[in-house]
């Protein structure tokens, strides 16, 4: 029987960047995944959580413990949404009768490159990308799942993919959530320290394991009129060369 | 209608955050700090134990506090010293200025001390007509600037040494020849002797407060603290109540982790225990010594078992250095006594919550200040308690609070959240096809003002599964 994993979608990739949620889709489904999508998901509840609204974000959260309790294994690509349901629903559901579920569902549910390496272990996925990228170490992947060396181990088996580091490659690009937008002139600062610290390699693109951080990084960079383009991981993992796509294709 | 601390930080933050000169001598203030502590991690050889074990100490002295305060009390008064309790900084200054005019002080040198600026000491006692010498060469230079120390352990790192230079030029009447830090230093050094030896108080901080050998322990570099403890005829300790530990060899492992959390070095240039006034067998020291152990809301944090370990702090510094929002926005921009990300996790509790939560919301909860923390204080999920705690007090804006409603209503129903998702995408696309990005008709206007607009597909992630799925 093949192996199958749940996808959680966060809300904003679902919206603005689905494409990210499709590559994770071929990436899963190339290394032997099949992959469903509950459609009831909405929202982890993190943007109410962070901001305070613990009321409000309460409910959100019973309402992802309910849509998921059943899949064996939860992949998401964001390494700040899996943060929210590993370590913030203990404490948010902490008096919720569905806290058990909740603390059950958290150690099932991974990011994607966690997922990959860590679970599946796979490192090899796969794929070409003849560019060169540098990689931003986002915060909650680094400090709150403790994803170091995981993305970097995949990135450096991508065909092609030539890997440069940037400085200070673990310093917040400054989004935050709410507080890209409650103190956006420091959010703006902090991006723009970061799209200087990316100019500096001057690679092509950008990634990271965060959509979040992209989105604001995207925009940064762009605002700014910077040739470097923003790409999740996801989207460098499902790159093939032609040839390859094509055989998967008659397959 | 006075601007509230809010605004205020708002404004500030605007400014410095676009300052980029500032921006700079920051980054390599701290590029250097960064690589000296590393640097100084490395010498420890296992750094992970070491503040495991800072931790522990620290937790046992906080969950036992009033035990080691008494033993402290205890010791220090057999031997001829003083202690006063303040609950707050009225008492705290009041006590220290009294104290002052009944023994006839005109001239006082201090040692470096956040809670001295916390209380509001100096000011307190330069309007009873008593002379206030800063002692840190930092401390001296923000003093003849008139403003408060930038950084809890580098209070000037904001200046270049031309600034300095300028300002002794202006503020010293003495001919500045030079912007050498040496030439700098020597000339703070002349000015600051006369100080020690015309003054007949000193006042010092305390970095710990020892519980069994009854002590107070001072890191310092510059030699300026021993000369305030030591020179003048009354020495006045002004202390947290949260800086006792339990016993003297614990200062074993809280030394060496403070100083290279602080500068990176192994250990500071002096270390000094003190424990009393002079004994008839001592050549030096003063005549009086009096320890004022301050509260000034300590106890009520005490009390909240979620951030109890906020006391835990032994403002090493570390968490300011790592903060981005720190390192953008700088230490005045924060208007309290301690910023970075530990002033933004104390102050809504030492202040009140009302008039401070923007602080513990100005954090893009990266939680660098955490992963460097000495005494693993687990800052930014503070953060997120004194968040939850504002909104639950009702402090937050009705407006906010209705938009999370309608938003949790939103994502329990997952039909009107797409629904919403399409629309809200569509109505983008309208306003920025007009060309209308930017402007009040933008939603997304604040987003907007620093970045491009974000993509907007035509269709969501849950649209196109749905349609491959009905084409399979």
């Amino acid at each position: 029987m093949q192996r199958k994993v749940s996808l959680f979608v966060p809300c904003f990739v679902d919206q603005l960047l689905p494409e990210v949620a499709v590559d994770t889709v071929k990436v899963l489904r190339r290394v032997g995944y099949a992959v469903e999508f509950p459609e009831d998901q909405t929202c982890c509840g993190q943007p109410a959580f962070n901001t305070g609204y613990w009321d409000e974000a309460r409910p959100c959260a019973e309402h992802f413990v309910r849509v998921f309790k059943h899949a064996d294994v939860v992949v998401c690509p964001s390494g700040s949404c899996v943060t929210m349901v590993r370590t913030f629903y203990a404490d948010l559901l902490a008096t919720s009768s569905l806290r058990d579920e909740a603390l059950a569902l958290a150690s099932r549910t991974f990011e994607l490159s966690e997922f990959l390496v860590k679970v599946a272990a796979v490192t090899q996925v796969g794929a070409t990308f003849p560019h060169s990228v540098t990689y931003h170490a986002s915060c909650h992947g680094l400090r709150e799942l403790h994803l170091r060396d995981q993305p970097l181990q995949l990135l450096r088996n991508v065909d092609g993919l030539r890997l440069i580091e940037m400085v200070r490659s673990d310093e917040c690009c400054g989004f935050g959530g709410t507080f890209s937008v409650k103190f956006a002139d420091i959010s703006a600062a902090m991006g723009d320290s970061k799209a200087e610290s990316v100019a500096a390699t001057r690679a092509e693109f950008v990634t990271a394991i965060d959509p979040s951080c992209l989105l604001h990084l995207q925009g940064i960079l762009g605002k700014r009129q910077s040739p470097t383009r923003t790409i999740h991981l996801a989207s460098i993992l499902a790159q093939q060369s032609p040839q390859k796509s094509r055989a998967q294709e008659q397959l | 209608m006075s601007q509230t601390a809010a605004q205020r930080f708002l404004q500030d933050a605007a400014v410095k955050s676009a300052d980029l000169m500032h921006r700079e001598v920051i980054r390599r203030g701290m590029d250097s700090y960064d690589a000296a502590h590393l640097k100084g991690r490395a010498r420890i050889k296992d750094w992970e134990a070491a503040r495991q074990k800072c931790q522990e100490i620290k937790r046992e002295a906080i969950n036992h506090l009033d035990r080691y305060l008494l033993q402290f009390e205890e010791k220090v008064i057999a031997r001829g010293g003083h202690v006063f309790w303040a609950a707050n900084s009225e008492e705290a200054c009041t006590y220290v200025k009294n104290l002052a005019t009944r023994l006839g002080v005109r001239t006082v040198v201090k040692s470096k001390s956040m809670v001295t600026e916390e209380i509001h000491l100096g000011p307190a006692l330069e309007k009873a007509g008593i002379k206030v010498w800063e002692t840190d060469f930092g401390e001296f230079i923000v003093q003849l600037r008139e403003e408060g120390p930038y950084h809890i352990v580098t209070p000037a790192m904001h200046l270049l040494r031309g600034q300095i230079a300028t300002l002794f030029q202006e503020k010293l009447g003495q001919k500045i020849e030079s912007d050498d830090p040496a030439y700098l230093m020597a000339v703070a050094r002349r000015v600051l002797r006369e100080a020690f030896f015309s003054a007949e108080m000193g006042i010092s901080g305390a970095n710990f407060l020892v519980a069994d050998a009854g002590v107070i322990a001072i890191s310092t570099n510059e030699g300026n603290g021993r000369l305030c403890t030591s020179v003048p005829r009354i020495h006045v300790v002004v202390t947290g109540i949260e800086k006792v530990i339990p016993r003297l060899e614990d200062l074993a492992v809280l030394w060496p982790v403070l100083a290279t959390s602080g500068t990176g070095q192994g250990i500071t240039t002096y270390g000094t225990l003190i424990g009393g006034p002079r004994r008839p067998v001592e050549a030096d020291g003063p005549e009086e010594f009096h320890v004022v152990l301050v509260d000034n809301g300590r106890s009520q944090l005490l009390a909240d078992a979620e951030q109890r370990e906020v006391l835990h702090c032994i403002r090493c510094g570390a968490c300011l250095n790592i903060c981005p929002v720190f390192r953008h926005v700088g230490g005045h921009t924060y208007g309290t006594t301690y910023p970075g990300p530990i002033g933004s996790v104390l102050t809504p509790h030492l202040n009140g919550i009302k008039e401070f939560k923007h602080l513990s919301y100005a954090s893009s909860l990266c939680g660098a200040c955490t992963s460097v923390c000495p005494v693993k204080i687990d800052l930014h999920h503070h953060l997120l308690q004194n968040r939850r705690n504002a909104t639950e007090a009702g402090t937050t804006k009705s407006s906010e609070r209705l938009m999370f409603r309608a938003w949790r209503h939103a994502m329990l129903h997952p039909r009107i959240y797409a629904v919403g998702g399409w629309l809200m995408r569509k109505a983008l696309r309208i306003v920025y096809g007009l060309g209308l990005a930017g402007s009040t008709l933008d939603p997304m206007r604040v987003w907007n003002r620093y970045r491009s607009p974000v993509p907007l597909p035509s269709e969501s992630f849950r649209a196109r599964w749905r349609k491959d799925r009905a084409a399979n």
